[in-house]
């Protein structure tokens, strides 16, 4: 029944409807605006809902095609198959191209209906323009949707079965990993139409920067997890004991995230100062533009990746048009606009704002470097047809030293009073902290003979010792009452605690990747009944043994891990042979304890003609593996901490009330 | 000159670097479609052509080699470069192990530190005959490298008869055995 209903042409009919009503979105409050006429202007909000209900009915209708199994539906033809599991039918929605486009386009009509909700404080006209540029690059990308990648196309006659998934997308980690990393690029769409609306109207304030930052925040903290969830699923899936692999898709989503983080930054001195205005502005449009260009370069084919889409240069051209409108004409109306902009803050370079324009100047500089290596060989390859690839070395050798040099400041920079610090001040409550984490520099260059290691963990227990300094000065602890103290943990405010906790996240992952960099791997091949010492650990094979799955037959091992004689766990790897597609996957096996991971593959047995067969096995030992993504999601967790801040709230229904009154 | 004309040039900066990217990547999409610009593609100029020049510090356990010995072997000698860093070479492993059962490998360890790659034969096995440093990758530039791994094979009097450029697999590892025959 609800299947004849969301049929694919109704969805391909509302699809249509959402690209219309987003071009009214866009265009209506703009001429309002112009003219002036505050009813023209107040159509953006009913137009930015009426575009979210479109296309949540086209993608209902998508949702319903996949879990009803259409065949006659190109895109559920050639991605799915009667027998994969309704989870992965649902999600295999976002799986391939068209879909993700229509996701997109999905969670931007959802962020613009979401700014309407939210933005009846603002300005009408600010309003308005804000909810018209949300709705000119949603038309973009519903027109992309409609043109070059429609995920509606039917086929005639229509197959019994579909083509099936890609095994290596048949995961929980992959079904909310791409929604979550979309709202985070997606997101970024906010503070780039605030920025544009910004230039149309030729006034950036304090009160810009705070209605702005809340956005930022939650835009930043929904592609922390996306990031997270993503390295995490190239952990676990695939199966190569790496966690990130300097993969140009990797690196796309590393660049808005990098430039991302210093746009919340900087829009704090916004709001606080009125301070760094142009180059807020310049950020936010320029993090819009890097979420879009990574979507551009992954779809289009030009990057090569792991990532594989089914590119076609017809679709890379249309992107690109989307981004020189888009961008292009963003960039234009800065270049034009932003000089008439005029900073009234000024600040000492001892001060708040200071660490945060030097944070700013590093985290832009790290996503330069993120970029040039990214673009690098194609670029080398248009002017002189040589052919190479930039890897972890460029990667490393040029991130480490800055990335160093940004975690000393991030320590010190909350600490420091806005306009102007004081020198002493800062010393005298971080003076405690430098003295430990200097001795620790010494304590674990012995330990670990080598400087970087030593350094980095050394500059994460200065991020982590700095807090909570910070912290025990904030509340006075035991120079007032045990009571008085309490009452001032409660009474500090949610965006103190919101910034330690994101750095301490900060520390968190680093220490991770510290721990990653010592881990220990072995392959041996072994017949059942060997034992095989790792890191201290006896891993011992005990059985290998086939089993039926729902679309595939997997080959299971069992591995018996113990330490000094005292079993620990069974660790079962195994690899799924997935008949349709032909297609082997591994599964691994991972035992944590939150300090470290135990990592089992089963890799690919040969026929021998021995009688006895031999198992290759590789096993790593992983040291602080998890805090990788632990230290991710309390960075995201900070985030969302900011969004209660109460200064973020305080006058917004307060304020209505009393015009009511009066 | 206005000083708001000056800040304007100053602010379209941004502008000019995103169009003249946007230039690139639009050629690069031609050149896609003409066919002319391929993203994959990993060119080999040097082979079915003799070595090149080159000489490499010893890697312990074993010796360094240089040109002139390569070109003096009498039997095909699989080159291969590698290194610690990198995962799929650790994949490779296995494969070379087998391998060298039936050809002579010899090892360059590419844009690596001594400590690192003697920690990484230990832990993984040594399928090298000889292994040279190549710390700054100048090596794998005369030989035409775009990454690790990447094999070649050599016949005696140094010519350059076959290159893979991926981790070996069974079916790459059929067919440079069947090049010896």
């Amino acid at each position: 029944m609800i299947s004849k209903i969301l049929s694919p042409e109704f969805g391909h009919f509302t699809l249509a409807l959402a690209c219309c009503l987003a071009g009214a979105q866009c265009l209506i409050p703009l001429m309002g605006a112009k003219v002036k006429n505050s009813r023209l202007m107040a159509l953006a909000s009913p137009l930015a809902w009426g575009q979210f209900l479109a296309l949540t009915l086209a993608f209902a209708c998508l949702v319903t095609a996949a879990v009803t199994d259409d065949f006659s539906v190109q895109n559920i033809l050639q991605n799915s198959a009667v027998d994969k599991p309704l989870l992965y039918k649902i999600t295999g929605v976002w799986g391939n191209h068209e879909g993700s486009i229509l996701l997109w386009a999905f969670i931007l009509a959802f962020f613009g209906a979401i700014v309407s909700a939210y933005s009846q404080h603002l300005p009408l006209s600010l309003r308005a323009k804000v909810i018209a540029i949300m709705g000119g690059s949603a038309a973009g990308f519903e027109l992309f949707c409609l043109t070059t990648s429609n995920p509606f196309l039917r086929v005639w006659p229509a197959p019994l079965d579909g083509q099936g998934m890609n095994p290596l997308l048949q995961d929980p980690g992959l079904a909310f990993h791409p929604p979550i990393l979309y709202m985070g690029y997606v997101g970024f769409a906010v503070p780039f139409a605030f920025a544009v609306a910004a230039l149309l109207e030729g006034k950036v304030d304090a009160a810009w920067g705070r209605w702005v930052r809340p956005w930022t925040v939650l835009a930043w903290a929904l592609l922390t997890c996306g990031i997270a969830l993503g390295s995490w699923w190239s952990y676990y899936v695939l199966g190569w004991g790496g966690y990130w692999f300097w993969d140009p898709v990797e690196n796309a989503s590393l660049l808005p995230w990098l430039t991302g983080t210093a746009l919340l930054h900087s829009a704090l001195v916004v709001e606080k100062r009125e301070s760094l205005k142009i180059w807020t502005i310049l950020l936010a449009i320029g993090t819009f533009s890097l979420s879009l260009s990574g979507t551009f370069l992954v779809r289009s084919g030009i990057l090569n990746s792991v990532h594989a889409f089914a590119s076609d240069p017809a679709r890379g051209v249309f992107i690109l048009l989307l981004l020189a409108v888009i961008s292009g004409g963003a960039l234009l109306l800065f270049a034009w606009r932003a000089p008439t902009l005029t900073s009234t803050g000024i600040f000492a370079f001892f001060s708040r704002e200071g660490s945060i324009v030097l944070n700013n100047i590093l985290l832009c500089t790290m996503s330069a470097v993120v970029l040039t290596g990214t673009l690098y060989p194609p670029f080398i390859q248009l002017i002189n047809g040589q052919t190479l690839s930039v890897g972890k070395p460029f990667f490393d050798n040029a991130l480490i030293p800055i990335a160093l040099f940004l975690f000393l400041v991030m320590a010190i920079g909350p600490v420091i009073a806005f306009k102007k610090g004081n020198i002493k001040q800062t010393a005298k409550i971080l003076g405690f902290a430098a003295c430990l984490s200097i001795s620790n520099v010494v304590i674990a260059f012995l330990i670990l003979h080598q400087i970087i290691p030593a350094l980095a963990s050394s500059l994460c227990i200065w991020i982590i010792l700095s807090a909570c300094s910070d912290f025990i000065k904030h509340i006075a602890l035991f120079k007032t009452s045990i009571s008085n103290s309490y009452n001032r943990i409660i009474g500090l405010p949610r965006s103190f605690y919101a910034t330690y906790i994101a750095h301490i996240g900060v520390a968190i992952t680093i220490l991770g990747i510290i721990g990653m960099a010592a881990s220990q791997q072995k392959i041996v091949e072994v017949p059942i009944g060997t034992t095989i010492h790792l890191a201290g650990y006896d891993w011992t094979l005990t059985n290998v043994d086939d089993r039926q799955g729902p679309n595939f037959i997997s080959t299971e091992a069992v591995i018996k891990v113990s330490k000094n004689g005292k079993p620990i766990t069974w660790m079962l790897p195994s690899r799924r042979f997935f008949d349709r597609q032909k297609q082997v996957i591994t599964n691994v096996a991972i035992h944590t304890n939150l300090m470290s991971d135990l990592y089992a593959v089963l890799g690919d047995s040969k026929n021998s003609t021995q009688t006895t067969p031999l198992f290759v096995l590789r096993l790593h030992y992983n040291p602080l593996a998890p805090w990788i993504w632990i230290g991710g999601f309390i960075m995201a967790i900070g985030g969302f901490i900011t969004l209660t801040d109460r200064r973020f709230r305080v006058g917004t229904p307060a304020n209505r009330k009393r015009i009511k009154e009066v | 000159m206005q000083d708001i004309t000056r800040r304007r040039l100053l602010w379209s900066l941004p502008f000019a670097t995103a169009a003249v990217a946007g230039g690139g990547f639009l050629a690069m999409l031609s050149g896609i479609r003409k066919g002319n610009f391929d993203p994959k593609e990993i060119n080999t100029p040097i082979l079915n052509k003799p070595i090149p020049a080159f000489s490499l510090s010893a890697q312990p356990p074993s010796t360094g080699f240089n040109q002139q010995e390569l070109q003096q072997q009498t039997e095909p000698v699989l080159i291969n470069f590698f290194a610690s860093w990198c995962i799929p070479c650790l994949t490779e492993m296995s494969m070379l192990q087998q391998l060298s059962s039936h050809i002579s490998i010899w090892g360059i360890a590419y844009k690596d530190k001594q400590n690192s790659v003697s920690g990484f034969l230990k832990r993984n096995g040594n399928p090298y005959q000889r292994i040279g440093q190549d710390n700054n990758g100048n090596v794998g530039i005369e030989w035409g490298v775009s990454g690790v791994p990447e094999s070649f094979l050599v016949m005696p009097g140094g010519i350059i008869k076959w290159h893979y450029p991926k981790p070996l697999t069974v079916n790459s590892t059929q067919t440079l055995l069947s090049l010896l025959k």
